[in-house]
């Protein structure tokens, strides 16, 4: 009890070094008020406008057939980009968190530059290489297959997008977490995938769940470099996002915001999943504290 | 000593790790830059010149740079004050708020534009009240701002929310026990502590908006020589085949992302520095 009095305090500060309940109460009015002009208000529009024609518009805008495809095309695009970047993020930590070399550094770096780079650059880039008057276009046209203004070069623009994303999370949590563990389970005799399964693979499930949460947000939701190599040809290759924009062009805001909201709960699901990890997050670690203090 | 390129260890699986990773990072991130300096240098100084004075160019660097500014430091204050409210005081709904940072994060860029157009225009929820007052958000320069606002928000927070965290409540206590009073203990105690995360995350913030397109292209108006943002740009000169021209936008918007990610390197080393020898 004393010692749980003594943590809210250092948090909380003694009166001497907290504000008056005004100043208080002021500023937590300032940032919810901020909050709820730029943030609150766009989330719930999009549900108010979704079903602002009823129940059965909003169904409707999803039952028609260039609806469907737009769903199509983004799980597909999600369930090849996550998997693969996954396995990169998985890799590349594991390279770089365990091990100490020259030119981690700029390995980082390199990681990072998809999440710098803007997402039209990133479209232009892919039609440079893949476009008709790009690098391979001749190539490409000669052997009748089709990038640019098709799927695959969807694909590829939303794998370089989300490249970075599991690897980003993984990264630091495996630096932080150290390689004591997976040497002790070396020297006991584990062989490196053991090793991995048992050792580490535990430590990181949430991060890494995390990580493919995120990554798979952004893969079903990217709209610049996909909106750059697809040709927004309907019922082909259109995405959810350009589907969204293709309704909303045309004025036809009910459908649009209704598809749009598909998207804005994936959003949440999102948003919830990770207050779940971290809670996880927190109590393995809450866990391990008490048990290492124990001893 | 030799020079090592790699420190002993005793786990497995180095070189066929590393060996994937640089495969990979070369296939998908390496070949396709590449691509585009390889492209950008076949173009002749006299283009690069002339697409880049273009004075429609040059008006949506003026806005692109000018709106992310603006957004940016309107992120710096208030987030500052989310961030704040969010470590140091308990309120109901706290932890929804602080799952509700992440919302730019997660949404995806179109729908972010249409539900901000939607609420800023004229008839919107917000925008109608914004009306009588003779603002105008939706369509304009204002409106690209609160776009950009929304977008670079959690960045400017969560990378505040550790920084507030670590902070020492004890200096806090000396500073009080000397005779100041708390906006004085914020101005030369708190604040200095925690300027290098302010202005890592403002930063952050600053260089995601400049290569923002999705959340700002509905609300902006896209008006050439008005609110037309350089990602638009880029899009419209590609539509028009004039690759030259989008590569050459494409590569100073790219040169200007490196400058600033050096620059957030920076920023961060210099944090960790003075954390370290505090």
């Amino acid at each position: 009890m004393a010692t749980r009095l003594a943590a809210r305090e250092q948090v909380r500060g003694t009166a001497a070094i907290t504000e008056s309940p005004v100043a208080r109460w002021a500023l937590i009015g300032t940032g919810l008020v901020f909050l709820g002009l730029f943030l609150v208000t766009p989330l719930v529009a999009v549900f108010a406008q979704a079903f602002a024609k009823g129940v059965g518009v909003f169904f409707a805008a999803h039952w028609e057939p260039d609806a469907l495809a737009a769903i199509r095309l983004t799980l597909l695009v999600a369930v090849i980009a996550v998997p693969v970047n996954t396995f990169f993020g998985v890799v590349a930590s594991w390279a770089i968190a365990k091990f100490n070399f020259v030119g981690k550094n700029v390995l980082l770096t390199i990681i990072d530059l998809p999440f710098t780079v803007s997402p039209v650059v990133a479209g232009l880039i892919f039609v440079l290489m893949f476009g008709r008057q790009g690098w391979l276009g001749p190539w490409l046209d000669a052997h009748d297959l089709k990038v640019i203004f098709a799927v695959p070069g969807i694909v590829l623009a939303t794998v370089f997008v989300t490249f970075p994303f599991v690897a980003r999370e993984l990264i630091p949590l495996m630096q932080a977490q150290g390689t004591e563990e997976e040497e002790a389970a070396r020297v006991l005799g584990a062989s490196g995938w053991k090793l991995f399964r048992r050792v580490t693979l535990p430590n990181i499930k949430w991060g890494l769940l995390y990580g493919v949460i995120l990554c798979n947000a952004r893969a079903m939701g990217e709209f610049g470099a996909v909106s750059v190599v697809s040709g927004h040809i309907r019922g082909a290759t259109n995405t959810m996002p350009l589907h969204v924009e293709v309704l909303y062009n045309e004025y036809n805001f009910s459908a649009a915001f209704s598809v749009a909201s598909l998207l804005t709960m994936l959003a949440v699901v999102t948003l919830v999943l990770k207050s779940v990890v971290e809670w996880q997050n927190n109590r393995q670690r809450a866990l391990a504290a008490k048990l290492a203090a124990q001893e | 000593m030799r020079l090592r390129l790699k420190q002993r260890s005793v786990l497995p699986g180095f070189g066929l790790t590393l060996g994937c990773t640089l495969l990979y990072v070369s296939l998908i991130v390496l070949v396709p830059l590449a691509t585009l300096l390889a492209r950008s240098s076949t173009i002749s100084w006299e283009k690069f010149r002339e697409t880049v004075m273009d004075p429609r160019v040059l008006a949506s660097f003026r806005l692109t740079v000018g709106a992310s500014l603006g957004g940016a430091a309107v992120n710096a204050v208030f987030g500052f004050v989310v961030a704040w409210v969010l470590v140091r005081y308990t309120f109901p709904g706290k932890k929804i708020v602080d799952a509700l940072v992440d919302l730019p994060f997660a949404l995806p860029t179109a729908v972010s534009g249409i539900a901000l157009t939607s609420v800023y225009a004229s008839n919107g929820w917000i925008g109608r009240l914004l009306e009588p007052l003779g603002i105008k958000v939706a369509y304009t320069p204002l409106g690209v701002m609160v776009a950009l606002v929304f977008i670079g928000l959690p960045f400017v927070v969560r990378t505040l929310q550790p920084a507030l965290e670590d902070l020492d409540r004890e200096v806090e206590e000396a500073a009080a026990s000397l005779g100041a009073s708390r906006f004085r203990t914020f101005r030369r105690v708190i604040l200095p502590t925690v300027l290098p995360a302010l202005l890592t995350g403002t930063s952050l913030a600053f260089a995601r908006a400049l290569g923002e397109y999705g959340s700002v292209v509905f609300i902006s108006g896209n008006m050439p020589m008005k609110t037309e943002i350089v990602p638009l740009l880029i899009i419209t000169k590609l539509e028009q085949y004039d690759y030259a021209g989008a590569t050459v936008i494409a590569v100073v918007t790219l040169v200007a992302s490196f400058v600033l990610l050096l620059g957030i390197n920076l920023l961060q080393w210099w944090g960790r520095r003075r954390a370290g020898g505090a």
